[in-house]
């Protein structure tokens, strides 16, 4: 098995549904692993992957560094800061170089949109998109749609509200193309300033009303809103944008006894999410973190350790 | 030694006509147009059956980045570039480091062309000391010095009062104020025109209201305080509306567009290529057409380039990350003769006005038509001639084009400066 679509990861908007479907089926088997007492197998035993991070990251580089050792990969990381970039090489040099240090794999995450389309056109070995700007965030879109398909099985027709910042977040676009093509019904629900221009192109519902839209949802994906966008005159205060855009448990009242609440994470709690819903009993955010690691191996196995012939 | 050109297609618009004909260049002027000349002793005879021959091109909008990044263009490699591009005269804008805001930076241009442009540069005073858009720059004195239109191009004056008073003191010269039109504060950060594609690309967009507004505002300005007011680089339907309403009214307006923003839409941008990645920005479909439906009917007058010339460096990096603009010399002739005569959206005619008499009218010239003892200014156009358009083989020091490896139609042959052969690919 590999993915169809090419050497890289980039996104969700181009990848068809038998790649989609293709990960999620050996993200299951991957999971199975970490059931096991030792939870480390051998296919990757002999790949150099780099996480290359032009932007601070926790969880998402910690996923990709232990999902690639359960593969036996050897994995670096290498984390820059916005000043070195200004003084530094071009990102192009940066990746040519690690190639040809033997690196096979680049994980990147980057501030700018198409940066890691800019590096697969630029090397032989594989890219997988970390995040780049407000464009995709792939690894995330897959595994909070495994999470889904966990929880309440085949997602075609199932109603997923995303919730908060839909401008800025990468988050949701890759949500977007994934469930799209998966057959989900997806309302993208936030503040006006907040919803990008035409969005409704892509196939989503918008609303600006979540009481009403949370009553039939099934999923309820909530994105992390960030001080500076209030700074930036896109919406008055943390308070109002609670109120309005806030899940917590009054509102989730309204919703179907079996609504499952998701988070990309880090989370806000008290802005995009108050506690009681945070630890409550319909979250999956804990679970999101552990499919992101399992879904994570699919795709480092996929792209690298299928069958595809020497490069 | 004199020429004749036998037996082309003269396309002259301002005495409105096209038709065969044989045209006469004795030393450096015009000397006659008929419909059959006979060769003297000592004249170097073209034969131009097949061939269009026009009054040489005027490029009313480009940057020469000179003084400043002699890396990306000089004055001698952008004259080449637009030389090949059958262009004879070329206005270039002011944001150049340092700007062309004084007389002595105007002398040094003009004096740099003499020097090295073996065709006519024509440079284009800055409206605002420094491009800052706080104090008028001496025009009167630039005026002596050459300069034959202001523009604080790249950015627009911001300030409303500061764009009054320039249209108000330009009266007096008769010069044309040339406008970039973009709201800075709507503008700000944006990567691509505001929509869809901005939308699934993750890029910040600029709305198209970013021009209008400032179109809208400049109109109106133009209109009370009765200054020539040039729109430059039109790219949107609703700034196309307002020209034309503008123009209903009696503003005394003049706009232009530039190929790209007739040829290509943001969809251009799907592969993240910086080569397209322009401000502003390439708009939807229906601005295309727009600005198709504006060229047909006249509300905009000139076809320029905006031939904005960058290093590799600046476009091979991040979208976000990379210069905008792309360099238009060497494609213009094409790209117009291709998308626009052969589509026929433009007749012969119409299409070679807003690249000649038009702009020329614009700058106060006395280019841009065949008139006995005018300059002898001639640009032979082969235009069945098909090529691949190949960016490595352009005189232009960038190479900066979204329209590498595109099959287009109509090459130029030649192009002759007072009577000079600057230029030959027969």
């Amino acid at each position: 098995m590999q993915i169809q679509s090419g050497k890289d990861l980039l996104g969700l908007r181009e990848l068809p549904e038998a790649d989609i479907e293709s990960i999620l089926k050996t993200a299951a088997s991957m999971k199975e692993i970490f059931t096991r007492p030792v939870r480390r197998v051998p296919p990757l035993i002999a790949k150099n992957i780099v996480t290359l991070f032009y932007e601070p990251s926790t969880r998402t580089a910690a996923s990709f560094h232990l999902a690639a050792r359960m593969l036996s990969a050897s994995v670096n990381n290498i984390q820059v800061t916005s000043s070195s970039v200004k003084k530094g090489e071009t990102l192009i040099d940066t990746v040519k170089n690690l190639e040809a240090m033997g690196m096979d794999a680049v994980i990147i995450r980057h501030s700018m949109a198409g940066a890691p389309h800019l590096v697969a056109q630029n090397i032989k070995g594989s890219v997988i998109n970390a995040g780049d700007g407000f464009n995709e965030h792939p690894t995330q879109g897959l595994l909070d749609i495994f999470t889904m398909r966990e929880k309440k099985g085949k997602l075609k027709d199932k109603k997923v509200l995303i919730v908060g910042d839909i401008l800025h977040s990468r988050v949701a676009r890759s949500n977007i193309w994934g469930l799209k093509t998966l057959g989900a019904k997806v309302t993208v629900v936030g503040p006006p300033t907040l919803i990008p221009k035409d969005i409704e192109k892509t196939g989503v519902t918008v609303s600006y009303n979540l009481d009403k839209e949370i009553k039939d949802a099934d999923f309820v994906n909530v994105l992390r809103i960030q001080l500076e966008r209030q700074e930036a005159g896109l919406f008055p205060s943390l308070e109002e944008y609670h109120k309005l855009y806030g899940i917590n448990a009054e509102r989730l009242k309204k919703a179907k006894n079996d609504v499952v609440v998701m988070h990309p994470g880090p989370i806000n709690r008290g802005v995009e999410i108050s506690s009681d819903v945070a630890d409550g009993p319909y979250n999956v955010i804990l679970d999101q973190v552990t499919n992101g690691v399992a879904v994570r191996m699919a795709v480092l196995f996929l792209l690298l350790g299928g069958k595809r012939a020497k490069r | 030694m004199d020429i004749l050109i036998k037996q082309g297609r003269i396309i002259d618009p301002a005495n409105n006509f096209d038709g065969i004909a044989d045209l006469l260049i004795q030393g450096e002027k015009i000397s006659a147009v008929k419909s059959t000349l006979r060769p003297r002793s000592k004249v170097k005879v073209i034969n131009a059956k097949g061939m269009w021959v026009v009054p040489g091109l005027i490029d009313l909008h480009c940057h020469l980045r000179d003084p400043g990044d002699p890396e990306e263009e000089t004055i001698a490699s952008g004259s080449a570039s637009a030389a090949a591009g059958g262009f004879t005269s070329i206005a270039c804008m002011a944001n150049t480091k340092p700007p062309i805001d004084n007389p002595a930076m105007v002398k040094y241009v003009k004096d740099k062309a003499a020097a090295e442009a073996k065709i006519n540069v024509f440079p284009i005073g800055a409206v605002t000391k420094g491009l800052l858009g706080a104090e008028l720059t001496e025009m009167g004195r630039m005026i002596e010095e050459g300069a034959r239109a202001f523009s604080d191009d790249g950015r627009p004056v911001t300030n409303s009062g500061m764009m009054r008073h320039a249209l108000e003191y330009a009266r007096q010269f008769g010069v044309v104020i040339i406008s970039h039109c973009e709201d800075p504060a709507l503008a700000e950060g944006g990567q691509m025109n505001e929509g869809y594609f901005s939308t699934i690309l993750g890029l910040k967009g600029i709305p198209a209201l970013a021009e209008e507004i400032m179109v809208s505002r400049d109109l109106m300005l133009a209109k009370e305080f009765k200054g020539h007011l040039h729109i430059a680089h039109v790219s949107t339907e609703k700034s196309v509306d307002l020209i034309r309403k503008a123009k209903d009214k009696g503003v005394k307006v003049t706009a232009e567009t530039c190929p790209h923003y007739f040829t290509l839409t943001e969809e251009a941008l799907l592969k993240y290529d910086t080569n397209a990645k322009v401000n502003p920005p390439l708009r939807s479909e229906r601005d295309v057409k727009a600005i198709l439906r504006g060229l047909a009917d006249g509300t905009i007058d000139v076809i320029a380039t905006d031939h904005a010339p960058h290093k590799l460096e600046k476009k091979k990096v991040e979208f976000q990350a990379a210069a905008t603009g792309l360099v238009g010399f060497e494609t213009a002739l094409s790209l117009v003769v291709t998308e626009l005569i052969d589509k026929k959206i433009l007749t012969r005619k119409e299409a070679f006005a807003k690249m000649t008499v038009n702009p020329a009218r614009i700058l106060n010239l006395h280019k841009g038509a065949f008139k006995e003892g005018w300059d002898a200014d001639v640009t032979i156009i082969d235009p069945l001639a098909e090529a691949v358009v190949d960016a490595s083989q352009f005189l232009s020091k960038s190479k900066n084009t979204p329209f590498n490896g595109r099959k287009v139609k109509g090459q130029v042959a030649y192009t002759i400066v007072s009577g000079k052969i600057v230029y030959s690919n027969a």
